[in-house]
């Protein structure tokens, strides 16, 4: 089964529970997908055991067969080409990498080359498997990173990923085709507003989804009535609480330190398999 | 006229709970959220909408099915994986780049432009505000983005107005890209923790590339006090000023809850601090003419 732990708003504790998860469970493979900005590998401290880079295929010109017709830009949908003058331009932080432009080419003029724009580690600590992704600084597309990640998948095992928060390309590159997914909140107005968010990208891609609300005695019941009214099950409540903060910020895992949150976040994946088999 | 904008690389920091301070605080200013996946601004300044637009940006194939012959050409070529086996379009993952429409031989897949999202000018009890709503599971955020803050920008030039505050986006690509280039301070919220250390410096790393001033604020500072001393050391180490720090309080919840920004629900030990900070950046910008 694919996990995988999402939620609209930042910073409600997605990759608390996502790390928390994978070392509560056996035969585990955990991804990081939130790319931009990675996190589980400060709680899990894996072993790393390869670096390999993410490159996307860009539009390289060769001047020589180039008779500037301009073919090129015509096609690209993204603004990522120029002709001027009858010469090339390419502006390739726009360019998504389709290969339309090196198809089109009526004079063979276009190869592509490999422009980097991330990179994926691999590794384990114990018994969990790792991948994770990360975006290169200043590059705008993480999906094509966040894919990259996901070739790793290994069905064999639990997997889980951890997603980036928000409702846009990034989220559903992540969650998209997973079994599960398990969308964290807090009690707040803000968190109410991005839940309701995230439950409507979940809804939209038909992946059956519960709820956890984390900091629960924060805030207030709307989050709840909301749950009940939209019949969400709400799988977990974390209530805040300075010990768990304060092992969080110093990048400790928090079961290491609360083993009894083992034996609920146990009883999670638990749950998720009853509402799976109905 | 001058732009700033507050980010934290990680999410749930406090950006748009301090926004909202500054929105209070400020004179003469646009606000505008440029987190336009998840937006919260709206619930603290209780906008009146005064203008809203629908956002059109991008195009999905879409095949007919009856002109189709089954010829499997745009499969082969499509690199998104979006062309399904029975060759009709997974349009979540369709980047739109119109590769399949165009080698079929048929003329049998069409390219629609999307409705991506809404935006609005509206008025608050603070000023204007220009915000947005990106359509679930839709793309082109950082469009979007720019979108909203050139309205913003217009909309400050006609007033001569002094500021544009910015609420960003969590993360490091291209809704943030497109919410920092071009501002004149990037306000970077940062909690004691290693994760909001670690996602910090990233952001930071992508402010710098675009050449943009940075300003740290330290949130819920008291959580873990050798994690905040390290910040301050990292802080000092690379030259980036910090504009103050913040205790925890749950007032902060409180206020949120009651639809109201920091400044006007307490005047404690949060709203002291924000308004020091508030007239710190105010001065430091002023100076920087």
């Amino acid at each position: 089964m694919i996990i995988s732990i999402a939620s609209g708003k930042g910073g409600t504790g997605k990759t608390t529970i996502a790390t928390s998860l994978a070392l509560s469970l056996s035969n585990v493979q955990l991804l990081d997908c939130d790319v931009e900005e990675p996190n589980c590998h400060i709680f899990i401290r894996p072993i790393l055991e390869s670096r390999n880079p993410v490159s996307i295929p860009v539009p390289g010109v060769n001047q020589d067969k180039c008779d500037g017709c301009g073919r090129c830009q015509e096609v690209c949908a993204y603004n990522a080409i120029a002709v001027v003058n009858k010469e090339v331009l390419i502006f390739s932080e726009l360019c998504h990498g389709c290969g339309s432009c090196t198809y089109f080419c009526p004079n063979d003029a276009i190869e592509e080359i490999n422009k980097k724009i991330g990179i994926i580690e691999t590794g384990r600590k114990n018994e969990i498997q790792f991948a994770h992704g990360k975006l290169d600084i200043g590059m705008m597309m993480s999906p094509p990173v966040i894919r990259a990640v996901r070739k790793h998948i290994n069905k064999k095992k639990t997997v889980i990923i951890d997603a980036p928060p928000g409702t846009s390309c990034p989220v559903i590159t992540a969650i998209n085709g997973t079994d599960f997914v398990i969308l964290v909140t807090e009690p707040t107005p803000f968190g109410l507003n991005d839940l309701s968010l995230a439950v409507e990208v979940v809804r939209k891609l038909g992946i059956p989804f519960g709820v956890i609300i984390n900091r629960s005695d924060l805030g207030n019941k709307k989050t709840d009535e909301y749950c009940v009214r939209e019949n969400i099950p709400i799988l977990m409540r974390i209530p805040f609480s300075k010990k768990i903060a304060e092992i969080y910020s110093r990048g400790d895992p928090v079961v290491k330190e609360l083993p009894e949150y083992r034996e609920k976040f146990q009883g999670l994946y638990k749950k998720i398999k009853e509402i799976k088999t109905g | 006229m001058k732009q700033i904008v507050i980010i934290s690389g990680k999410g749930g920091t406090g950006k748009t709970v301090i926004t909202g301070a500054f929105a209070a605080l400020a004179e003469d200013k646009v606000m505008v959220d440029c987190d336009v996946d998840a937006a919260d601004l709206h619930l603290i300044l209780d906008p009146e909408i005064k203008q809203s637009h629908i956002f059109r940006s991008g195009v999905t194939a879409f095949t007919h099915k009856e002109l189709c012959e089954g010829c499997g050409v745009c499969k082969t070529v499509c690199r998104f994986e979006a062309v399904k086996d029975d060759f009709t379009i997974d349009p979540v993952s369709c980047e739109g780049c119109a590769f399949c429409s165009l080698v079929c031989p048929q003329n049998a897949i069409q390219m629609k432009t999307n409705v991506s999202g809404k935006w609005f000018v509206s008025g608050t009890r603070f000023g204007p505000l220009v915000h947005a709503r990106l359509g679930v599971a839709e793309e082109n955020s950082g469009k979007l983005v720019s979108l909203v803050r050139q309205k913003a920008k217009e909309i400050a030039e006609s007033k001569n107005y002094k500021w544009v505050i910015i609420d960003g986006s969590p993360g490091i690509g291209c809704p943030v890209i497109a919410s920092i280039t071009g501002v004149d301070c990037a306000v970077i919220v940062i909690e004691p923790t290693l994760s909001g250390l670690h996602d910090a410096r990233r952001v930071i790393d992508v402010v710098k590339y675009f050449n943009v001033p940075a300003k740290i604020i330290i949130n819920k500072y008291d959580l873990n006090h050798d994690m905040t001393k390290k910040i301050e050391r990292w802080s000092e180490d690379n030259n980036i000023q910090i504009l103050g720090k913040i205790i925890f309080d749950k007032a902060v919840v409180e206020s949120v809850v009651e639809g109201k920004t920091i400044i006007e629900y307490s005047n404690d030990g949060v709203t002291k601090a924000l308004r020091n900070i508030w007239r710190l950046l105010e001065e430091e910008l002023d100076r920087t003419n």
